[in-house]
């Protein structure tokens, strides 16, 4: 079949990389793949509640771009989160236990699968009003510039985040006041159920950095390393020059919005075709193109697999979240 | 005791707390180059560049939203609002994000933020620049919310406002800016939370905030002629609230009125009704009653706008009421 516009970017080649740079990423990525699996098992037994956003065949898009950060950078991501979480450094416990609504959840059982938030490694969140979170991104990059601590923000939000107001004017003042910011548009074709032709008349994101000045790039995110070297160059733009940069990764989320949502919206075949481009594949196979012993594959995905099956016993023998926290004023009784 | 403007009691408060604190910076339109569109931020670029007092470009939702990720990061903004009715464009940053980051964070980030800017009905200006939104921001839980009436309340609360962790919604009177009161040279802070005695009086009690504390002074002065001695307690800050200042108060006079400008359906009124029945029943001569402006968008036209707002005629009559004294 022919894919939508908006997936249409120019074929690339797979970029050189050797097994110690890919491993690590290929690590990553197979790691949240799995914890968003056992999640939505725990879903589908009523273990975890409410939203739950997977970002299943997105992974190269955190992956690849966390790894061109310091750990003194922040990041601001979307309700669709756990990836980003993780590839920040967050352990799989912490998160596991969040999404279960456990006291030794990343935030106390009390943010849940959209809100989790970790000071200790820069991570300012998980939210969940859809491009909201655009100027408080902008905010922590103000605040590096103010400061002149030379960190580098980066913000995360998908598609359908290019039509709200939030977005408009956090890209506006990033480019107005030249703002350490990379702002990463994760197109994965949806809006939730909307495909990109029925939200957007231009459908390629990027080009909105032209009406602001702003350095722009597009690309497939099906190559780890390709969003790790292309991503890099946006950071290195924000941490030299303090210049904000737009860049649309291509990508597609295998699985519906949230758990709530079959994806009837499309068909057998799209989803079939992207999932010949699933980009955890494409870094298996590339890292034995590379060189890596068989023994060692066995090893790391072991590794993994021990790392999720014990985050998942954490979360269930956890005690339940047991206190909100005071608010900061104390209301009318 | 110097005797200062309620705007420069403000100005007064911004200056020394970005003196005091070099994360303290000043965000909004027309703050720096302009001086403020109502001067409460006079002479802060000059004292302070560029970088601290930044003019933004018309865009109340991001540059709201940048004040709270400032915030989290350790920044201490105090961002204007030309007026409090712009805020709805950003009342999403404000509740969705300054509001519940706290909690959501299971109490990892503050905010220390503090939006600010005049509110409350101005005069022929019409309905979408005259209207009072304080019962909205009160029924958030993560914010404060106050209002204060004088020069005096007002340099004390916005300097606590500043110092404070949390998100605080800084409701000044937009026609109160030009009033003066008495204001020490030296350093003081009125926490939240502390109501204040505008007038003793031992009659009826009379609670309002903003400029409606003046109507109610004013109302007093009339009632006084014939004999009725009003009490007209200030909360000061609507979120927290100071109920015991205004229980003991009734128990004390044994009759309430409450005088706010906002719409009456849902306004902040009722819930200070409630606390007095809830607290007071026993002690009470007279139902409770609320003055609020009517349930209608503010008119242009001079006279309707009086008309749809509470004067100094309805408090009496709210009094009178109250005492039994009408029919």
């Amino acid at each position: 079949m022919t894919l939508p516009d908006s997936a249409r970017v120019e074929p690339e080649q797979a970029e050189p990389t050797t097994v110690d740079e890919l491993a690590p990423l290929y690590r990553q990525m197979l790691a949240i793949r799995r914890m968003e699996e056992a999640a939505a098992k725990a879903y589908s037994q009523g273990k975890i509640g409410g939203f739950l956003h997977l970002i299943i065949g997105q992974e190269a898009v955190c992956v690849g771009s966390i790894a061109t950060l310091k750990p003194e950078d922040y990041v601001v991501a979307t309700y669709r989160e756990h990836g980003h979480a993780y590839a920040k450094g967050i352990a799989a416990r912490p998160i596991m236990a969040e999404l279960y609504g456990k006291k030794t959840g990343l935030v106390k059982g009390l943010g849940g699968s959209m809100h989790l938030f970790d000071k200790a490694t820069n991570f300012l969140g998980g939210h969940g009003i859809v491009g909201g979170h655009v100027p408080l991104a902008a905010g922590a990059a103000f605040a590096s510039k103010y400061r002149g601590d030379g960190r580098v923000t980066v913000c995360y939000f998908g598609d359908g985040a290019a039509t709200i107001g939030g977005f408009a004017e956090g890209l506006a003042l990033a480019a107005l006041w030249k703002l350490p910011i990379v702002l990463i548009c994760e197109n994965n074709q949806y809006s939730m159920g909307t495909p990109l032709y029925r939200s957007l008349a231009v459908e390629d994101v990027s080009l909105r950095a032209l009406a602001h000045g702003m350095a722009r790039d597009r690309f497939d995110g099906d190559d780890v390393i390709r969003v790790k070297r292309r991503i890099a160059e946006a950071v290195e733009r924000a941490r030299t020059t303090g210049e904000p940069s737009l860049v649309e990764i291509v990508t597609y989320r295998f699985r519906g919005h949230s758990m709530s949502d079959p994806g009837l919206y499309r068909t057998k075949d799209e989803v079939e075709e992207w999932r010949r481009r699933d980009p955890l594949n494409r870094a298996r196979e590339r890292l034995i193109e590379v060189g890596i012993t068989a023994a060692a594959l066995d090893a790391l995905e072991a590794d993994v697999k021990a790392e999720i099956e014990d985050a998942v016993r954490f979360a269930e023998e956890s005690p339940a979240a047991d206190a909100y926290l005071p608010y900061v004023t104390k209301g009318a009784q | 005791m110097a005797v200062i403007s309620y705007r420069e009691a403000l100005n007064q408060a911004m200056r020394e707390e970005m003196e005091r604190d070099q994360d303290v910076f000043v965000m909004g339109e027309e703050v720096g180059h302009y001086n403020g569109a109502y001067k409460v931020t006079q002479g802060l670029l000059q004292r302070f560049s560029e970088r601290r007092v930044v003019d933004t470009p018309i865009a109340e939702m991001g540059f709201a939203g940048i004040g709270v990720g400032a915030a989290m990061v350790g920044l201490r903004p105090i961002v204007e609002f030309m007026t409090w009715n712009f805020s709805l464009v950003a009342i999403d940053q404000i509740v969705n994000s300054a509001a519940k980051m706290f909690q959501m964070s299971g109490g990892q980030f503050n905010i220390p933020i503090v939006f600010r800017g005049p509110s409350g009905p101005a005069v022929q200006v019409g309905s979408q620049h005259s209207q009072a939104l304080e019962s909205w921001y009160a029924h958030v839980p993560g914010l404060a919310v106050a209002l204060p009436s004088t020069a005096y309340d007002a340099k004390g609360l916005l300097k606590t406002a500043i110092r404070d962790d949390n998100p605080v919604v800084f409701m000044e009177g937009e026609t109160l800016y030009g009033t003066t009161g008495e204001v020490p040279e030296a350093e003081y802070l009125i926490p939240f939370g502390q109501g204040d005695i505008k007038r003793a009086g031992a009659d009826i009690t009379l609670v309002a905030w903003s400029r409606m504390v003046h109507v109610c002074l004013d109302a007093a002065k009339v009632l006084a002629d014939d004999g009725i001695d009003c009490e007209v307690v200030d909360p000061r800050t609507l979120r927290p609230l100071d109920v015991p200042i205004i229980v003991d108060s009734v128990r004390k006079t044994g009759r309430c009125v409450i005088a706010e400008v906002g719409w009456p359906s849902a306004g902040f009124g009722a819930e200070i009704a409630y606390q007095v029945q809830r607290h007071c029943l026993d002690a009470l001569d007279a139902p409770v009653e609320r003055v609020c402006s009517d349930d209608v968008p503010m008119p242009y036209a001079k006279n309707l706008e009086d008309e749809v707002q509470p004067q100094v005629a309805d408090v009496v009559a709210a009094v009178r009421r109250a005492l039994y004294l009408d029919a």
